[in-house]
C-alpha cells in the first residue's frame, strides 16, 4: 500500500465514520435518556435515503403512509391509557401530538410534493417525514415497558428492527436506490482528490454535533435531557418528564440518523435493508465510546469508519468480519476498566 | 392557619407487606411537621408516597385538591418538592446547571435570576463552587446543593427526608438553622430525622412513627418533654 492510497482509504473511512457517527451520537442520545439500545435507527437512516430517492423520482414516499399508520397506532394507544387512567383533560393534548401533528407534516409534504420543489426542500421533506417515526415508535412500543430492564429494551429493540425491515419492504419495495450528489465540487489536497460529498459529510456531522453540544449546554430541555440520563429519579422530582425527554431524544436522534441517510445516500446504495449494518457500526462506535460519553461515540464511529475503510482494500469479503471482530477485544477492554459498567446500566 | 398538606388513613405496602399502616398527619400552612422514628420505620416511605414515587391507599390532599392518582411531575408542578434521602443531585453537572435545572417546573421564568440569587446568598458556599460539578462536593455541600435547588422550584410544601444524615455535628446544625429560617419565607415543612432532638427543636409540630404507624403526636415544645421519647429518642437528656 502506496501512501496515496492510505490517504484515499483514510478520507473515504472519515466521510464513512462520520455518517456512522451521526448515527453513534443518536444510539447514545437515545440510551442515555432512556435506556433503549435503539437498533432501528440505521433502518431511520436507510428510510430517508429512500424517501429522498422516492421524492427525486417524483413520486410520494411510503414513508407517508408509514408515518399515517404508527400515529393512528399511537393516538389509539395514547387514548386508551388516558381514558383508563382517568385523564381526560390530556386527550386534546395527546389528538394534536400523536395524530394532528404527524398528519400536518404528511400533508404539508404531500402538498409540496405537487409544486415539484428544489433538492434543498426535497431535503427538509425527506426529514420532516422521516422524524416523527421513531418518536411514534416510542409511544407505541416502547413507554408501555419504559421501566423494564435493559435487557427486555433491547430484545425488543431488534425485534422493532425485523418488523421495520419488513415494513420497508411493504412501503418501499426491493429496490435499491442511489440519490444525485448533493454537489459537484470537489477539490485536490496534498495530490488526493477530496469529493465535495465527502466534504459535505464530514462538515454536516461537525455542525450537528456543534449544535447537539449547544443544546445540551445551554438550553434548559437540553439540560433536561442530561439531568434525565445522568439521574432518571432526581429529575422526575424537579418536574421533569421521562416520557417528554424521551420523546425529544428520539426526536433529535431521527434527525440525526435522518441527516446521515441524506448523506449516504448519493455515496452507497440504500436498499429497504441496508440500515441494519449502518445501525450496527454505529453501535460498535457508540461501544467503543461507552455507550454514554457523545465524543467518545464520534471518535469511535470515525475509528470504525476507517478500520472498514482499509479492510475493504485488503479484503472486501471480510471487511464486515474485521469490524465486528473489534467489538471483542474492547468488549473485554471495557469489562475490565468498569467493573460497575452492568450495575451502572441497570440503574 | 389554612391546612396545607394532609394524610387520611394512608396505608403503603411493598409486595404486599405493609410497610405504612393508617397513617393520617397535616401540615398548617407555614408550619414546620416532623415525622420522627427509629430506623425503617416507614418515614421515608411516607415521603415517597406524598411525592408520588411509591402508590399508597388513602387520600393525600395538597392545598384542598386530591393528589392521590396524579404523577410526580404533576405534583411538582403544583410545587410540593421532596429532597431525598439520597440527595439524587445531577452529579455529572454543574451546581449552577443542579440549580437551574431545580426551577424547571416553573411556568414563569421571569422571577428565575431573582431566585437563583436568593439561593446564592442563603448559601454562599454554592456561589464559590458555581462551576464545580455536583460529584464533587463534599457531604454537606451536597446537602445545602439539595437545599437550594428544592427552593429553585418555590415550593409551598417542602419535604425533607434526612438533611442531616452522614453529615459532621457543626453542619448539621447550620442545615437545621435553615431549615428553620424557611419558615419566614411561607414555605410549609414536612421534615422526616432520625436526629429527632433537633427536627423536635425546629419544628412546630411532631409525629412518632414506629413500625408503619403513628403512635404519638404532639406540639413539638411538648413531645420533646416526654419521658418515653427522652428515653427512647432523646439520649435520656
Amino acid at each position: 500500500m502506496t501512501s496515496d492510497i492510505a490517504a484515499i482509504l483514510a478520507i473515504d473511512g472519515i466521510a464513512t465514520g462520520a455518517v456512522y457517527a451521526l448515527v453513534a451520537i443518536g444510539t447514545v442520545l437515545i440510551f442515555t435518556v432512556t435506556r433503549v439500545i435503539f437498533i432501528p435507527f440505521g433502518d431511520i437512516a436507510a428510510f430517508t435515503a429512500l424517501t429522498l430517492a422516492a421524492l427525486d423520482a417524483k413520486r410520494f414516499p411510503g414513508t407517508g403512509a408509514l408515518v399515517v399508520i404508527l400515529a393512528g397506532l399511537a393516538t389509539l394507544i395514547e387514548i386508551v391509557s388516558l381514558v383508563r387512567a382517568r385523564e381526560f383533560r390530556l386527550l386534546p393534548r395527546a389528538l394534536f401530538f400523536y395524530l394532528a401533528l404527524p398528519l400536518a407534516v404528511v400533508g404539508l409534504a404531500w402538498l409540496t410534493m405537487r409544486a415539484e420543489p428544489p433538492l434543498a426542500v426535497r431535503l427538509v421533506l425527506a426529514l420532516m417525514l422521516i422524524t416523527p417515526i421513531a418518536p411514534l415508535l416510542d409511544r407505541i412500543v416502547f413507554r408501555p415497558i419504559a421501566d423494564g430492564t435493559v435487557l427486555l429494551l433491547l430484545t425488543v429493540s431488534v425485534a422493532l428492527h425485523f418488523a421495520l425491515v419488513g415494513l420497508g419492504l411493504l412501503f418501499f419495495g426491493p429496490e435499491g436506490v442511489r440519490t444525485e450528489p448533493l454537489t459537484s465540487f470537489s477539490t485536490e489536497f496534498a495530490g488526493v482528490l477530496i469529493s465535495g460529498q465527502t466534504m459535505l459529510i464530514v462538515i454536516a456531522a461537525l455542525v450537528f454535533s456543534g449544535l447537539l453540544y449547544l443544546f445540551f449546554d445551554f438550553t434548559l430541555v437540553g439540560k433536561s435531557l442530561r439531568a434525565t440520563a445522568v439521574n432518571r429519579t432526581g429529575s422526575r422530582l424537579m418536574g421533569i418528564r421521562p416520557a417528554r425527554a424521551g420523546t425529544i431524544a428520539y426526536l433529535l436522534g431521527s434527525l440525526m440518523a435522518g441527516v446521515s441517510g441524506i448523506l449516504i445516500a448519493p455515496v452507497n446504495t440504500v436498499f429497504y435493508d441496508s440500515g441494519f449494518l449502518i445501525g450496527l457500526k454505529a453501535f460498535v462506535g457508540a461501544i467503543v465510546g461507552g455507550m454514554t460519553s457523545y465524543p467518545g461515540a464520534a471518535i469511535g464511529a470515525v475509528g470504525v469508519g476507517i478500520l472498514e475503510s482499509f479492510a475493504s482494500f485488503q479484503s472486501s469479503a471480510l471487511k464486515d468480519v474485521i469490524v465486528f471482530s473489534l467489538l471483542i477485544p474492547i468488549l473485554i477492554w471495557r469489562s475490565l476498566a468498569s467493573l460497575h459498567s452492568e450495575e451502572e446500566i441497570e440503574e | 392557619m389554612s391546612e396545607m398538606f394532609s394524610m387520611r388513613d394512608v396505608t403503603i405496602c411493598y409486595d404486599n407487606v405493609e410497610a405504612v399502616r393508617n397513617v393520617s398527619l397535616s401540615v398548617q400552612e407555614g408550619q414546620i411537621v416532623t415525622v420522627i422514628g427509629p430506623n425503617g420505620a416507614g418515614k421515608t416511605t411516607l415521603l415517597m408516597a406524598a411525592i408520588g414515587l411509591l402508590a399508597a391507599r388513602g387520600r393525600l390532599v395538597f392545598q384542598g385538591n386530591d393528589i392521590g392518582r396524579m404523577s410526580v411531575e404533576d405534583r411538582v408542578e403544583r410545587r410540593l418538592c421532596l429532597v431525598p434521602e439520597k440527595r439524587e443531585l445531577f452529579s455529572d453537572m454543574s451546581v449552577a446547571d443542579n440549580l437551574l435545572l431545580g426551577s424547571y417546573s416553573l411556568r414563569d421564568r421571569s422571577g428565575v435570576q431573582k431566585t437563583l440569587d436568593e439561593v446564592y446568598s442563603r448559601f454562599p458556599r454554592l456561589k464559590e463552587r458555581q462551576r464545580q460539578a455536583a460529584g464533587t462536593l463534599s457531604g454537606g455541600e451536597r446537602q445545602m446543593l439539595a437545599l437550594g435547588r428544592a427552593l429553585m422550584a418555590k415550593p409551598k410544601l417542602l419535604m425533607l427526608d434526612e438533611p442531616s444524615l452522614g453529615l459532621a455535628p457543626l453542619i448539621v446544625r447550620e442545615i437545621f438553622r435553615t431549615i428553620a429560617s424557611l419558615r419566614d419565607l411561607g414555605v410549609s415543612i414536612l421534615l422526616v430525622e432520625q436526629n429527632a432532638r433537633a427536627a423536635l427543636e425546629t419544628a412546630d409540630y411532631g409525629y412518632v412513627l414506629e413500625t408503619g404507624e403513628i403512635v404519638q403526636s404532639g406540639p413539638a415544645k411538648d413531645l420533646i418533654h416526654d419521658k418515653r421519647l427522652i428515653t427512647a429518642y432523646l439520649g435520656g437528656h
